[in-house]
């Protein structure tokens, strides 16, 4: 910031070396107001940091382009965060592992055995027929894992997808009406994350009842807290802004005001919640399996399948060993890629 | 501060009774019938309409909800937990002899978690993007992705199964049932070789949370170093040791310190897991049971238990945090 | 004469980045005498705190050195860890640009400056408070006494600048080198703290290093100057010499736009145009000359790093045009009348369009109507 300080102090001959009129100065200034916000602006001539502290529409996006071109190389917000996701190759190799994952959970089914037959030999170790084995009942590993996969990512995608939605609605109605709404919205919010995550989501899904549906509705409905209190700390912080009042001022109605210019700026720490939390979600899908509260046999979850191999362990570790891996891989490519986007798209607090 | 002590205890009230409202609502309203769960054995077999009807009468379960919530919520505000729908125990009972267990394995899991969490930490930001370093970094993020279940077991399978089939000397071997029952000095420390039994579940319970501190204690170390107060405190004339200690890690520990007490206060409640896997007594796998069976009173009075000691512990980890960060003033919530 | 109390010789400063080596600074001399106080100027980027940074050692390990730094009589940057130790606050002390984070958050005033008391002799923890308590009063900071146990958040920037100060000052130092001291202060506190400054530093005979971007506070302050640009030196001398025989086309820019009390009223500042240069990829030849109004392609400016030339008796300046200029006077910014000689014919170019683009030509520099 100490670019800033120069220019506000006025008696610095150097720093006002940039003449009014140059093309630079005009979008810079506000540019930086606008990181000055919330995020730590880097100092020097436009940076790319600071670039990124700003979530912009397309067209604003384009606009700073233009008026950077005569600086510098232009980049684009987005391409810019890729370059930095890029340089980081725990990240990419997350990437990897979540598209991988995802041709298996879509294409793997054309490939493999029914993960319900059980025609086979009970606790068969690997072989030609049977590559990852089979377990108690004579079931193929292989395909039940596959299924598995598939179950997992579907129950970490949609309950994500929700709680999401969820939590963008919830925040900003409590950040936009703020006020009484706001209140009461937010100490429900208070309340829920005052009892510990695990015995909340065991509450919720013990009176729901086992099977995919309460799952994923225990899921949605226990994880959009973060959610919300992150679209709220961002309206709060955008709804003053100079470019919202004008907004208002010319009648733009509020839902385009919101759709348009406050929700941008919370799509950034939103995209890394959303990566981690379809992580998050796997495993806890995984955790209320195995506690024999999930999803129900014989349904196809990896947490369902490492409980019931346990007894059988020492005879068959394959049993449990498949299983986990295949929880391990993704929800390690969930948790990677939102390292790698916390990084690259310079979001803190998360 | 007097203020807003009071006015924090006041929030914990109204997120407790918030809890227990949510609680109620999800069993009675959303959930089935108590009565018809602990008549069919758990949904085992096709409950007698008449032991339906007995239980019901009994609980006050025919009542209409309403009354049956205010009657709740009263007698819990008197301090009446109500008593067990299955074993008849009175919850408070059943909170003392589970709460001990509970604590002594937070209390180990904690102490794992600072030491080697801090430790490890403060090792990669010293020597960092060097091999201890990135290989630090790896585990950390593959300690995160490993369940939990999948981790004790296989730690409970090697040095409680496989080393015993083995012949593994006497020191490898480790019992996986319960925390023993020796006896132990202060609350917390083991006598005799109970230490044997806390080790392992301390261990398992503080992997995760171990991992993501030593990352915070990292970033937040890195951070500190690059500070502007760090480069005064050298151009002083002060030794690297001295600018370490007092400099980077009394700055940089702050909010690991917090952290910590959040957990403390995570881990006594909501190690449901590391409970189930090593068949320990405690809080968590208490909530389970009962809530499987649905068996109310239990799970309401064990959560408020539980969000009271989550409660606590964030409040004294912001007074600490006060404490320790001059610039904070309480009262500015 | 005797040898100068500290005396910097072919400084050069190299930084390994993700982006390949930059050379922060390039081949700088300066030297100090005991009770002077020398002004290091330049814009942000030109190398001239790395090089204070450097003196003490306190630069991160990604920056590699060379060249000499002579301390009564040794190269400090060859010295080893418990004597660079001694040096540091006992013998030179640094003041730095931000007082809110130059000063550890979490510790007491009083307690930072009684670390550093006790860093350099046995001295105990109540005498070294006295002491603090003392020097708190010498910096002006009225109740010291109660200031000493407050912390740094209690403190107003320019308190905060004053406490720093004290510290600097606590082990009697006998060079301070203080890095923008005033830049992060408000402008009504600037003027006070660089006054208490000097008028101590002249009080307490130590030698200042004064780095600053703004040539106007050097003026009545310091007694030799050095002027930075990119990393090099361009020009140094006597305050007097580089005000007044001005030998670089910089130096003459920075000095137009400053603003003056005894120019024409209505006269307009006159900017230099155009940025600073990348240092990742300096411009070759004299690193000034894509802002240069002078700037000749046949006379090398474009090609060739201008040698540092003595123009007077200890009044040094990198130009390959410095004689001509200075002896056309085209350099004295006290003359009312246009600097390039070209400028005569270009009369009518209105100033403010002027300067706007990088480089554009030899009109740019001091144009007047």
């Amino acid at each position: 910031m100490d670019e800033n300080d120069d220019l506000a102090s006025g008696l610095s001959p150097m720093d006002d070396a940039n003449p009014p009129g140059h093309p630079g100065s005009g979008p810079r200034s506000g540019a930086q107001d606008m990181a000055a916000v919330g995020h730590a602006a880097g100092a020097g001539a436009i940076s790319h940091d600071e670039a990124h502290a700003l979530d912009m529409t397309p067209e604003e996006e384009a606009n700073l382009d233009r008026s950077l071109s005569d600086v510098g190389p232009s980049r684009s917000l987005r391409s810019d965060a890729w370059r930095r996701f890029k340089r980081n190759k725990l990240a990419l190799f997350g990437l990897g592992l979540v598209a991988f994952l995802m041709v298996v959970a879509v294409f793997g089914p054309l490939f493999v055995q029914d993960p319900l037959d059980t025609g086979g030999i009970s606790k068969e170790k690997p072989t030609n027929q049977h590559w990852f084995g089979t377990d108690r009942l004579g079931r193929d590993v292989l395909a039940r894992i596959v299924y598995g996969v598939r179950l997992s990512l579907f129950i970490g995608m949609v309950a994500t997808a929700a709680c999401t939605i969820l939590g963008i609605v919830i925040g900003s109605v409590a950040g936009w009406f703020r006020g009484w709404v706001d209140t009461i919205l937010m100490r429900f919010v208070d309340i829920m994350l005052g009892i510990p995550y695990l015995v909340l989501a065991l509450a919720f899904v013990a009176a729901l009842g086992k099977g995919v549906t309460a799952v994923v509705v225990t899921l949605a409905a226990t994880a959009w807290l973060q959610t919300a209190r992150t679209v709220r700390a961002g309206f709060l912080q955008v709804r003053e802004l100079e470019y919202v009042e004008a907004a208002k001022a010319i009648g733009v109605p509020t839902h385009r005001i919101i759709l348009r210019h406050v929700l941008p700026n919370v799509f950034q720490p939103v995209i890394v919640l959303v990566a981690i939390g379809i992580g998050t979600a796997i495993l806890a899908e995984a955790a209320l399996s195995f506690l024999g509260v999930g999803v129900k046999a014989p349904a196809p979850s990896l947490g369902l399948m490492i409980n019931e191999s346990q007894s059988i362990f020492t005879s068959s570790p394959h049993l449990l060993f498949f299983p986990a891996i295949g929880i391990i891989m993704t929800v390690l490519g969930f948790m990677l890629v939102g390292d790698g986007l916390r990084d690259a798209l310079d979001v803190k607090d998360i | 501060m007097g203020t807003f002590v009071l006015r924090r205890l006041f929030q914990l009230v109204i997120v407790l009774w918030g809890g227990a409202t949510i609680l109620f609502i999800l069993f009675y309203m959303v959930g089935g019938n108590p009565a018809e769960r602990m008549a069919s054995g758990g949904g085992e077999r096709n409950p007698n309409p008449q032991v339906v009807r007995n239980l019901e009468v009994r609980y006050g379960l025919d009542k209409p909800k309403p009354q049956q919530y205010v009657a709740h919520m009263s007698r819990i505000a008197r301090g009446d937990f109500g008593e067990s729908f299955r074993t008849r125990e009175p919850v408070v009972d059943i909170a003392k002899r589970r709460a001990p267990t509970s604590f002594r394995l937070a209390f180990w899991a904690v102490i794992i978690e600072g030491t080697m969490g801090i430790g490890s930490g403060m090792l990669s930001a010293r020597r960092r993007n060097s091999l201890a370093d990135v290989v630090t970094t790896i585990a950390a993020v593959v300690a995160s992705a490993i369940p939990v279940f999948v981790l004790g077991f296989m730690i409970k399978q090697l040095t409680g199964v496989y080393a015993y089939q083995n012949d593994w000397p006497a020191w490898a071997r480790f019992p996986t049932i319960g925390l023993g029952d020796n006896d132990w000095i202060f609350w917390v420390i083991p006598t005799g070789n109970t230490w044997k039994y806390v080790v392992q579940p301390a261990f398992v319970l503080a992997a995760v949370s171990t991992a993501i501190l030593a990352r915070i204690t990292r970033t937040s170390m890195l951070e500190t170093m690059r500070m502007d107060h760090v480069r005064t405190a050298r151009a002083k004339g002060l030794s690297e040791k001295q600018v370490t200690r007092k400099h980077v890690l009394r700055n940089a520990l702050i909010p690991v310190v917090t952290i910590l007490g959040i957990d403390f206060g995570t881990m006594v409640g909501a190690a449901i897991l590391t409970e189930t896997v090593f068949n320990i007594q405690g809080l968590g796998s208490q909530i389970v049971a009962s809530a499987k069976d649905l068996d109310m009173p239990v799970v309401i009075g064990l959560t408020m238990l539980v969000t009271l000691v989550y409660g606590t512990m964030s409040l004294l980890v912001d007074l600490s945090y006060a404490y320790l960060n001059p610039r904070v003033r309480l009262g500015d919530d | 004469m005797a040898r100068p109390l500290l005396e910097v010789s072919d400084l050069n400063v190299e930084f390994r980045t993700d982006d390949g080596p930059v050379q922060a600074v390039r081949g700088v001399d300066f030297s100090v005498d005991a009770g002077q106080v020398l002004a290091i100027v330049g814009e942000s980027g030109s190398g001239k705190s790395v090089t204070a940074m450097s003196i003490l050692q306190l630069l991160p390990p990604s920056a590699s050195i060379s060249g000499e730094v002579m301390w009564k009589g040794e190269n400090l940057l060859e010295v080893k860890e418990p004597r660079i130790r001694e040096v540091r606050g006992g013998e030179i002390s640094m003041i730095f640009q931000d007082p809110l984070t130059a000063l550890n958050p979490v510790y007491k005033v009083g307690d930072q400056i009684v670390e550093m008391i006790q860093a350099h002799g046995r001295v105990s923890r109540r005498d070294a408070r006295d002491r603090a308590i003392e020097m708190l009063d010498l910096v002006g900071i009225p109740q010291p006494a109660k200031r000493v146990d407050q912390y740094t958040h209690e403190f107003s920037g320019g308190m905060r600048q004053r406490a720093m100060i004290a510290m600097a000052l606590s082990c009697d130092p006998q060079l301070i080198i203080a890095d923008e001291p005033t830049t992060a202060l408000d402008v009504t506190v600037q003027a006070q703290v660089l006054e208490l400054l000097t008028d101590l530093a002249d009080r307490l005979d130590t030698a200042v290093v004064l780095i600053t971007h703004d040539l106007g506070v050097v003026a009545g302050m310091a007694d030799r100057v050095t002027v930075m640009y990119a990393g090099r030196m361009v020009e140094a001398g006597s305050t007097d010499d580089v005000f007044d025989g001005t030998g670089h086309p910089y130096t003459h820019g920075l000095l137009m736009s400053l603003p003056r009390l005894d120019s024409d009223v209505g006269a307009p500042l006159m900017p230099i145009g155009g940025q600073p240069p990348s240092m990742l990829s300096p411009p070759p030849g004299c690193s000034f000359h894509p802002r240069c109004p002078f700037a000749r392609e046949d006379l090398g400016c474009m090609t060739e790093v201008p040698a540092t030339l003595e123009r007077s008796p200890g009044h040094v300046s990198a130009c390959h045009r410095a004689d001509e200029l200075m002896a056309d006077g085209a350099l004295d910014h006290r003359r009312l009348v246009g600097a390039g000689r070209q400028a005569a014919d270009t009369d009518t170019v209105s100033v403010t369009d002027d300067g706007s683009a990088p480089g554009t030509g030899t009109e740019g520099g001091g144009l007047e109507r």
